[in-house]
């Protein structure tokens, strides 16, 4: 299918050539400069020319300062491969034996290589500490701003998740007065206000919550008119997903819905994702920093440190029931999955495996066994990206860019 | 400034038990009503058993004076605002409501200073008509009454009597303030007022004019006029009392007839009043308050009472407040600060006669109750029997205030209420109707061995001591030994078995003798802690038994005792007297008890090795909530105080104050929480816990920690069971991922319906449970309603109360709401008492919520705390430590005052007195009504009369069929 849309593979300065290496073994193959996809296509792609299809990988390349740094989403895909010059070193792992550290310096540290020892300056060098990166996996989520959509641009409703971890939630309420705008006038009403953070609990940790916050409601509940027992009450019955929704006492960090913000989200995607949404980019460029100055700067849609979709299901209903003598089972009303998958963030390749299969069993090239594994067999002698996105997909699908040893 | 919230259940009906802080009595002789005021501004009267009126000032400030006008429906309250209060007894559809028609505040001259009008002493003159108000500066207000109008002109100013003052007279430069100001009874005209410096000046109304220079010398405290008009009596604050010569019209200063010390020599306390009650033949009586030498026994509150050559020192438990005595039967009502006391002064030796209400509740600390609803007629009887050899040492004379008509038909069914005290006792109270009387007293203490003296109260009333008390009145709030304290109590009215556990871990089985019996009570010792290392109790030891013999009066009889180890609190408590198994729990653990081979069944250990304050336990929680509670008592009532004080003051210090800020923290819950392990709610059941075809009966415990244990249990057949064992299996566990205390556990049956009560069933009192559909297991936390299915355990609905409006469960009760479109219908529902005070109700066996309504305030936690539900949807809690208030969710069970008081005919002083039928015994005949409304619109609306009498009749007719089916 679209075949005709392929081109050639031509080594030419609108190439990128590209070195990647899997345990002892490289693959060479090239990509568009300038079409290079996005980074789902490009990691499965990977998967593909490795013949690893089902191994969780972690992604990494050299940069021209000689850093080991991660390709995880489309902003550092593109990253990498515009500054590939030509040659575009990849470093690929499995996920649960990675033992690279990604961050400055980290190559070097690792093995000095004439790339760094060339290009870096050594008393640069040691100015500087080196700046870690966290995998992913080492971050948990958090805490997440959400329905921006639907709230006035001074309210802010933050999520903070707090199962599954030993951080304690940890920030104190108070009593307080508030004044509200009437048709009377200016009345002034009691409200409940954050008046502590405790040094290293999970509300201090998301900066999404600060001293003098003005609480409105608990998981979608006006604390209005209840006392500060009541909300307290609340919230600790609540805790295992908190929702809280504040009048931040700083109003200058407000997320400004139009106009859009300098992150890597893009402003045209504001208000149109509800609760659900996350996506790479945005967690890319706010978990990384964290602070008041995060949010700041970050996108103006859906703020979301970790995808909300998996948190869902409601966990009082998994009581405990031990059946003398048996052993013990979770009572669960629906089927929803309680414990967090390990990584999330890599769902939308499950998609796109789903949507080769198809393609593939379309063409007749494989039978339909399934998604998994279903491209290691199907590798085609093909070293450039599709012309144009649309087609991308499918040509990946169907000859994957593939180069030999 | 702003009254309390009140918020109150719309079927709020009654309050029983002694008014908290009592600050003013009034009485009125021609209607025969006993007029109370407080501190907190309520105004509560009484007359006849059951006819009661209550009412409440908007301010929030202390009653300091009642006076009924004479021969007048109406009364007159003055508050320490110095504002008064006219009141009125309206009738309305044959019915009578206490109203209050009109309030008034004395406006001084401008620019005269606040004391010329605080108001120190009133005056309810005869005629009815006027008011006279004696002021700290020494005035005499005079206005007319109902309307308050003040006739200025007739006003007694203080310069127009200190002008005629004798020049020699000492104390004329300053005669202080108005002391007390008294009508001259055979001449109304005639007023004598009092000053504080001590003169007193006989006033004529009609002419304006002084007629009669008393000059004491000493500060004054009372007068007196006595009833031929032709003597004065005067109190003085040195404890003298000065009885003098009244109407001669010259001043003539040596005109003291007789001063007295009563118990001078060395220096006297005041005496705060004097009165003289004259007899039909023979001398009058002489009473007067206080006068104890002020070294030895100013600390004594004493009434002396001398009549002829008998002279008593009545010895109060509290503070007097006031008293006041009743002509014709002659009798002394005295109300101090904790009881109200009645003396018959007729009978030789003059005993004292039981209150039929007001009844001391608190004579020592109420530390928990139990209700029980329907009393079989048999157990009734036994129980008042019992109480009856209790009380021989009362008067029997009937009791003397007897105002008002008592129009509320008889209760429908005879309720009790148990409550259980600090010094070990357990009080049962009949329930049923307005009045909530004594029936009988059972004490726990005479199986241990405590501290206290057997013969402390023996060595009182020794001959030729002087002065000569006499102890009155049963407020003993001293407990001899804390361990003793009852926390928890099961009463089963079938059987007649009682369970009642204790603050040392102590649980007594006891049955109903009607013989007195001697014999020992065997111990069993169990260990809760069941090895768990790493223990070490710091708490209270256990109590020792007595080894020998003990003679229990007739009555309940402790025949076996388990003690837990540690002695910590009992914190559930069920009894099941058809399998006869006890079971509780503490914080350590819970055990099964079979009280038919004195046998120990089961002990489970729930401790979490994490949890210190447990393990050490040098307080346990309930002693705890207790302190705080009661802390938390005097802040509020210290709070109240102090925010008058503030408002009068500076109203911007206390805007200030409510912003002090007070900070919660957010957490989660966690699994090491302390006192996780602590036992909350105990339950026994017979349904499926292991298969679907075969009904067990079963344990569950619930405990703070969101644990469920189910154990499932074999039970011999009957002909075996004294040989065989009891036995208990493990069968289940649940744990609450939400981990709130569970605070009630309930099966109901394939109807949805919750089980019957033991032995309900096997006196045909209750359908037996539906054992075909299949039962569900309701599992309350403070959090949430949660219905599993059994016998596998997985959950099919729950409501959750905290996470949607912060509110946490506090008490659960079950309750059966009757309809009143069909006699047999009704429904069940769970009814709950939040920490916000709020009661909901929730059906059961969908947990819904269906309807709610504010009953306590929040603050009030020991009035949360100590709330009980009945079985037909009303409730007591403790509005004071001396008071219950009851109220009904359910419109067929309602129980309130109706009665009538009817205008005095004006034929003198001496009114007749209604006759009484049945003395003594109207003390206990009840009155309660009955509304008839279903319960899904659970609004109790008062139904028409011919409908509330329908509902009368059946509920007889019920009661009937109970006496028939009861005889055990």
């Amino acid at each position: 299918m679209n075949k005709s849309h392929r081109v050639p593979s031509n080594r030419s300065l609108s190439a990128v050539e590209v070195k990647s290496k899997f345990g002892a073994e490289f693959r060479r193959f090239s990509l568009d400069r300038s079409k290079p996809g996005r980074f789902d296509e490009f990691y499965g792609l990977l998967q593909h020319v490795h013949r690893i299809p089902n191994v969780d990988l972690l992604v990494g390349y050299a940069d021209v300062h000689g850093d080991l740094l991660p390709i995880n989403n489309d902003d550092n895909y593109h990253k990498a491969i515009s500054t590939a010059s030509p040659l575009l070193r990849l470093f690929l792992q499995r996920k649960e034996e990675a033992d690279y550290t990604f961050g400055t310096n980290s190559l070097t540290r690792k093995k000095n290589t004439v790339l760094s020892a060339v290009l870096l300056r050594p008393d640069a060098n040691r100015k500087k500490p080196p700046v870690l990166i966290s995998l992913p996996r080492d971050f948990r989520p958090v805490s997440s701003i959400i329905d921006v959509d639907i709230l006035p641009e001074t309210h802010r409703r933050v999520r903070l998740y707090k199962h599954g971890q030993e951080k304690p939630l940890g920030f104190y309420i108070r009593d307080g007065s508030s004044v509200r705008v009437t048709p009377q006038g200016l009345e002034k009403v009691p409200g409940i206000f954050i008046s502590r953070m405790v040094p290293g609990g999970l509300a201090e940790s998301t900066g999404l919550l600060a001293v003098n916050d003005e609480v409105l409601e608990v998981n979608g509940i006006e604390v209005a008119g209840k006392s500060l027992d009541q909300v307290t009450d609340m919230m600790i019955a609540n805790s295992h997903n908190l929702i809280i929704t504040v009048k931040p006492a700083n109003q200058r960090n407000n997320v400004v819905r139009t106009g859009g913000g300098g992150g890597g989200g893009g402003g045209t995607a504001s208000g149109s994702s509800g609760r659900s949404s996350d996506s790479g980019a945005s967690y890319y460029g706010y978990s990384a920093l964290s602070g008041v100055g995060a949010a700041a700067s970050a996108p103006s849609h859906i703020i979301q440190n970790f995808p909300a979709g998996e948190l869902e299901s409601d966990e009082d209903d998994e009581d405990l029931v031990i059946e003398v003598g048996g052993e013990a089972e979770p009572i669960r009303r629906t089927l929803s999955n309680y414990s967090m998958p390990s990584l999330p963030r890599y769902e939308p390749h499950l998609n796109l495996r789903a949507a080769s299969a198809l393609s593939i069993n379309a063409n007749g090239l494989l039978p339909a066994s399934g998604s998994s594994g279903s491209l290691s067999n199907a590798i085609a002698p093909s070293t450039t990206p599709p012309p144009d996105r649309a087609t991308k997909r499918r040509s990946l699908e169907e000859e994957g860019t593939v180069i030999t040893l | 400034t702003n009254s309390p919230p009140h918020d109150s259940i719309k079927s709020k009906t009654l309050e029983h038990g002694f008014p908290h802080q009592p600050s003013a009595l009034g009485y009125s002789p021609s209607l025969q009503l006993l007029a109370i005021g407080t501190r907190s501004g309520a105004i509560k009267l009484y007359g006849a058993p059951g006819v009661e009126f209550m009412g409440l000032h908007d301010e929030n400030a202390a009653v300091t004076q009642v006076h009924f006008l004479p021969h007048q429906v109406e009364l007159v309250t003055l508050l320490d605002d110095n504002s008064l209060h006219m009141w009125t007894l309206k009738a309305h559809k044959g019915l009578s409501e206490l109203l209050e028609i009109g309030r008034f505040t004395l406006t001084g001259p401008p620019g005269a200073p606040p004391s010329v009008t605080r108001v120190t002493a009133v005056l309810a003159h005869s005629s009815g008509e006027l008011l006279l108000l004696g002021t700290e500066g020494g005035h005499v207000f005079i206005v007319e009454v109902p309307g308050f109008r003040e006739l200025e002109e007739r006003n007694i100013s203080l310069d127009q009597v200190a002008s005629s003052v004798p020049d020699d007279y000492i104390g004329r430069r300053n005669l202080e303030h108005v002391e007390t100001l008294q009508e001259n009874p055979v001449d109304p005209n005639q007023v004598v007022i009092g000053y504080g410096r001590g003169l007193m000046v006989i006033w004529n109304l009609e002419k304006q004019q002084a007629i009669q220079h008393i000059p004491a010398t000493q500060q004054l405290e009372s007068m007196w006029w006595t009833e031929d008009g032709g003597h004065l009596l005067s109190s003085h604050s040195d404890g003298s009392y000065c009885r003098w010569m009244a109407g001669g019209e010259d001043m003539n200063e040596e005109e003291e007839e007789k001063s007295d010390i009563p118990y001078g020599h060395f220096p006297c306390k005041a005496i705060s009043k004097i009165i003289q009650l004259p007899t039909e033949k023979g001398p009058p009586f002489l009473l007067f308050s206080g006068g104890m030498p002020r070294a030895s026994y100013g600390d004594r509150h004493c009434i002396t009472v001398i009549h002829s050559k008998t002279h008593v020192a009545l010895d109060f438990t509290s503070r007097i407040i006031d008293f006041f005595a009743i002509r014709d039967p002659s009798a002394l009502v005295v109300l101090v600060e904790e009881e109200l006391v009645v003396i018959d002064l007729q009978t030789e030796g003059w005993p004292v006669i039981q209150t039929p209400y007001l009844v001391p509740l608190h004579s020592s600390a109420i530390t928990c109750s139990h209700h029980v609803s329907a009393i079989p007629l048999k157990l009734w009887e036994r129980v008042l029997a019992a109480g009856d050899l209790q009380s021989k040492h009362y008067s029997k004379e009937p009791w003397p205030i007897t105002g008002g008509q008592n129009l509320a038909p008889d209760p429908p069914q005879r309720d009790l209420l148990l409550t259980g005290h600090e010094d070990g006792t357990v009080r049962f109270w009949d329930a049923s109707g307005v009045c909530l009387c004594p029936m009988y007293k059972l004490s726990t203490s005479g199986v241990f061995h405590t501290d206290a003296d057997p013969n402390d109260n023996m060595n009182q009333g020794t001959e030729g001591e002087w002065p000569p008390f006499r102890k009155v009145g049963c407020f003993d709030p001293y407990s001899d030994d804390p361990r003793l304290g009852v926390q928890k109590i099961h009463l089963c009215k079938y059987s007649g078995y009682l369970a009642v556990a204790g603050t040392a871990g102590q649980i007594l089985m006891l049955e109903l003798n009607d013989e007195a019996a001697e014999h020992t009570v065997e111990a069993k010792v169990v260990d809760l802690l069941q090895g768990q290392e790493g223990f070490r109790w710091k708490g209270h030891t256990q109590l020792d038994v007595r080894e020998e013999p003990v003679l229990f009066p007739p009555g309940f009889q402790p025949f076996t005792l388990v003690q837990c180890q540690p002695p910590a609190v009992v914190t559930a408590l069920t009894l099941h007297s058809e399998w006869k198994l006890v079971a509780f729990g503490t914080s350590h653990g819970f055990g099964l008890y079979d009280y038919q081979q004195w046998n120990n069944v089961l002990v489970k250990c729930t401790l979490n090795p994490s949890d210190q304050l447990a393990m050490e336990g040098p307080l346990s929680r309930v002693k705890s909530i207790k302190k705080s509670l009661r802390q938390s008592f005097r802040r509020i009532r210290r709070s109240r105080v102090s925010l008058r004080k503030h408002h009068v003051n500076n109203a911007a210090e206390l805007a200030e104050m409510e912003l002090a800020p007070v900070q919660r923290k957010i957490e989660a819950r966690s699994s090491d929480d302390s006192f996780t392990g602590l036992v909350r709610t105990i339950y026994f059941a017979d349904t499926f816990l292991s298969d679907s075809s075969h009904n067990t009966p079963s344990l569950w415990a619930g405990t703070n920690g969101g644990c469920v244990f189910a154990y499932m249990l074999r039970l011999p057949a009957a002909e075996r069971r004294t040989d065989e064992l009891v036995t208990a299996q493990p069968a289940k566990e649940i744990q609450l991922m939400h981990r709130a205390p569970v605070v009630g556990i309930v099966v109901l049956d394939g109807h949805g319906a919750p089980l019957p009560e033991p032995l309900e069933v096997a006196h045909d009192l209750a359908r037996s449970p539906d054992m075909q559909g299949s039962h569900h297991l309701v599992v309350i936390s403070e959090e949430q309603f949660k219905v599993f299915t059994l016998p596998k355990v997985s959950a099919k609905m729950k409501l959750k109360l905290t996470a949607v409006d912060g509110s946490r469960v506090r008490r659960v009760g079950v309750a059966w709401f009757g309809s009143s479109r069909s006699e047999d219908y009704g429904e069940s529902g769970l009814v709950v008492l939040t920490n916000q005070g709020d009661v909901h109700v929730v059906s059961l066996p969908t947990v819904k919520m269906q309807v709610h309504y504010p009953c306590v305030r929040r603050e009030d936690v020991s009035g949360i705390a100590s709330c009980v539900f009945t079985k037909h949807g009303q409730g007591f809690y403790l509005i004071s430590p001396s008071e219950f208030e009851r109220f009904s969710l359910s419109a067929r069970y309602l129980v309130e005052p109706r009665c009538l008081v009817e205008v005095p005919f004006r034929t003198g002083s001496a009114t007749q007195r209604r006759p009484q039928p049945d003395g003594v015994s109207s003390a206990h005949r009840y009155k309660s009504f009955c509304v008839s409304v279903f319960y899904s619109d659970l609004k109790p609306t008062i139904s028409s009369k011919s409908a509330a009498r329908r509902v009368m009749e059946h509920a007889l007719l019920n009661d009937e069929s109970e006496y028939r089916e009861t005889e055990l």
